[in-house]
């Protein structure tokens, strides 16, 4: 199923009742294709819960519109959407069986959809085959792990062929481990239904890792809509840019002039077709390739070995977090003692934004 | 070794106000009422008897005033517990469908609990008690229906069974409406939601949902409520006097007191075997509670 978001936007009244209303989504549109797998991501705050609610039924929008497929379902209570919803919190009935449980929506079907009792169990099965929960029926979910409790949920929720399936933050409850497993889980679960999934999330990796698309939200406005690696390679922002990846994009104080960035008074980069001025230099942490005719000097603190790559932790006067941290594959360390470091940098891993509004400046990559 | 021996003694010694005191005013009691029970003929002022056995049962189970007051107290029961047990469910859920003036709402129904009993009694005076002057407010307005007057206080026994569970309902109403209204309050608006999702129509909800959530509150009201019930006294005596034989009002704890205190008491065996008859129904029922509650109710 399609989903349409037109011009959506939701204000809640001020706690303060003199103060302005306060705008949790604001003008949202996307066009969700269907049978996508959507991740809603933005740090707390930033209005994805909302949106999630509002697409779900349970908050009314302040105006625009809702559309599944061709059906306009702004103003439907959520029992006639045909949405499911898993809560963050699983939300399981604690006094009835997983059985019982998935169960749950099919006793509620009524008129013409009401289903004989062997049918509801035979849908109500068939739902925990999918999501692996077979052999845990006659539990309570007192009983079950944070893992198995998140699958009962996902089985209620798919067990009435929802049009669309929502997601609030799936994985925040469970273990790191768990957490890795589950999220493939998900994705696995989707593409066996076909169902459009929207999930929120405020771990960006959990959202590039399974979506099919990403939508970066912040302060109730999508900053950038697309395929996960596009928006880590083409940011619209330096909100964007300093939201995905980990570790997280280093960013300088630079200046343009003459189709050159200057960081410091080094000039580390041609950047052809920028405009002179002062920006934000965004570097990701690949972008660097440590060489003794380096561009960029950066005063070395220490080196930290993962493995297969090594992480160079620097700092520099214009740097504007803390440190610098680049990764560099495990053979181009950095000599003992060196207090120093020097790179050259992948063009493609240099991003530039209007050191104002945050706004992208392209350039020119040869 | 010495050190666990030294522990245990310890451990003794901060038990031992408890201990005693539970001792004084509970346990020694308890065994002097079984020995007053069974034995037969005691005089307390000689300190006397005359045997021991099971006479003083045989006795209590034969009077007529206290099979009255076994009835009176049963109906009492069985009509104040459920009814004031569903009633303040009723108002509960009504509280907390509201948000405009629920505070005030609460407020007022929580009034009769913190209101003096003689200062209802009097109340209900004014609502039921015929007098020379006037049959009283609810005669009046049984009057508009063309019914009446009925003397609530003084005439048949349904009317005066009907007054003694509208005072007792009446009276218990408060502490039920706070302790279930703070149950709905408990219970995570998740679920509802989850339940609006999977559109649940609200009977359901209330069933499948609301009502097993809130289940350990109201099997704690429904034994509280037992319990309480069955010790009624106080009650009757505030709309119908002391002399509750005369007015075949008595209950079973005022048969008992009667049996100490009353115009015709003195019996203290009497007394003591009808307290236990009292101990062994009230735990009965309470066992059945429990063993009903193992299927009806989650924790």
């Amino acid at each position: 199923m399609k989903v349409v978001l037109e011009n959506l936007t939701k204000r809640f009244p001020n706690r303060n009742k003199k103060g302005d209303d306060v705008i949790a989504v604001n003008n949202f549109n996307f066009e969700i294709p269907d049978g996508q797998l959507i991740g809603l991501l933005g740090p707390s705050g930033c209005g994805k819960s909302t949106t999630l609610n509002l697409i779900s039924g349970l908050e009314t929008p302040s105006s625009g519109r809702i559309l599944f497929g061709e059906d306009d379902v702004t103003r439907l209570p959520p029992e006639n959407r045909g949405v499911g919803l898993v809560f963050q919190n699983y939300a399981l009935y604690p006094h009835l069986t997983v059985l019982e449980n998935i169960l749950f929506p099919l006793q509620n079907l009524r008129g013409a959809d009401k289903l004989s009792k062997e049918d509801m169990l035979k849908r109500a099965t068939e739902a925990a085959r999918l999501v692996q929960i077979d052999g845990l029926l006659e539990r309570k979910p007192s009983e079950l792990s944070g893992g198995q409790q998140q699958r009962v949920a996902i089985a209620r929720a798919l067990v009435k062929m929802p049009r669309v399936l929502l997601l609030d933050e799936p994985l925040s409850n469970l273990d790191a481990r768990l957490r890795l497993q589950t999220r493939e889980e998900i994705r696995r679960i989707q593409q066996e239904t076909g169902i459009t999934t929207i999930f929120v999330t405020h771990d960006q990796e959990e959202a590039m890792s399974i979506s099919d698309m990403i939508v970066v939200m912040e302060a109730g406005i999508v900053q950038q809509i697309g395929k996960p690696q596009d928006v880590y390679d083409d940011p619209a922002n330096l909100f964007v840019a300093k939201f995905l990846g980990t570790p997280p994009i280093n960013v300088f104080e630079g200046r343009l002039s003459g189709g050159r960035l200057m960081i410091g008074q080094e000039a580390v980069l041609s950047v052809p077709g920028a405009p002179d001025g002062i920006v934000w230099a965004g570097i990701r942490p690949e972008g660097f390739i440590p060489a003794a005719d380096g561009e960029f000097t950066c005063d070395l603190n220490r080196v930290e070995v993962m493995g297969r790559d090594i992480s160079v932790v620097c700092h520099h006067e214009k740097c504007a977090g803390a440190q610098i941290r680049a990764i560099i594959s495990a053979e181009s360390r950095p000599g003992d003692g060196a207090k120093t470091v020097r790179f050259r940098l992948k063009p493609r891993k240099v991003l530039l934004f209007d050191h104002e509004s945050g706004a992208r400046i392209p350039f020119e990559v040869k | 070794m010495t050190g666990k021996k030294n522990n245990n003694l310890k451990g003794w010694l901060y038990l031992l106000p408890a201990i005693l005191f539970l001792g004084c005013f509970l346990v020694y009691p308890l065994i002097d009422v079984l020995i007053y029970s069974v034995e037969e003929g005691y005089n307390s002022a000689s300190q006397t008897y005359t045997g021991i056995g099971l006479y003083n049962y045989s006795y209590v189970l034969r009077d007529p005033y206290f099979l009255q007051a076994v009835k009176n107290t049963f109906l009492l029961v069985i009509i104040t517990v459920p009814l004031s047990t569903g009633i303040a469910l009723l108002i509960s859920l009504g509280l907390n469908a509201i948000k405009p003036l629920r505070k005030l709402y609460q407020t007022i129904y929580f009034l009769p609990y913190v209101t003096n009993t003689l200062a209802v009694g009097l109340v209900f005076m004014i609502l039921f008690k015929r007098t020379a002057y006037t049959d009283g407010l609810v005669n009046l307005m049984l009057r508009w229906f063309g019914a009446g007057p009925v003397d609530f206080i003084d005439g048949p026994y349904w009317a005066k069974m009907f007054v003694l569970c509208f005072y007792t309902i009446w009276v218990v109403m408060p502490f039920k409406v706070l302790i279930l209204t703070s149950a709905l309050a408990s219970v995570n608006p998740e679920y509802y939601a989850a339940a609006r999702m999977d559109s649940t129509r609200s009977f359901r909800v209330f069933y499948k949902i609301t009502l097993p959530m809130i289940s350990p509150m109201i099997f704690y009201l429904v034994i509280t409520g037992f319990i309480g019930a069955f010790k009624a006294y106080s009650d009757a005596v505030a709309l119908f006097g002391t002399d509750l034989n005369a007015a075949g009002m008595n209950t079973i704890v005022g048969y008992v007191y009667d049996m100490l205190y009353g115009s015709s008491g003195g019996y203290p065996s009497f007394a003591s075997a009808a307290a236990l008859i009292l101990f062994a129904i009230v735990l009965t029922i309470t066992v059945i509670n429990l063993m009903i509650s193992k299927r009806h109710v989650h924790y």
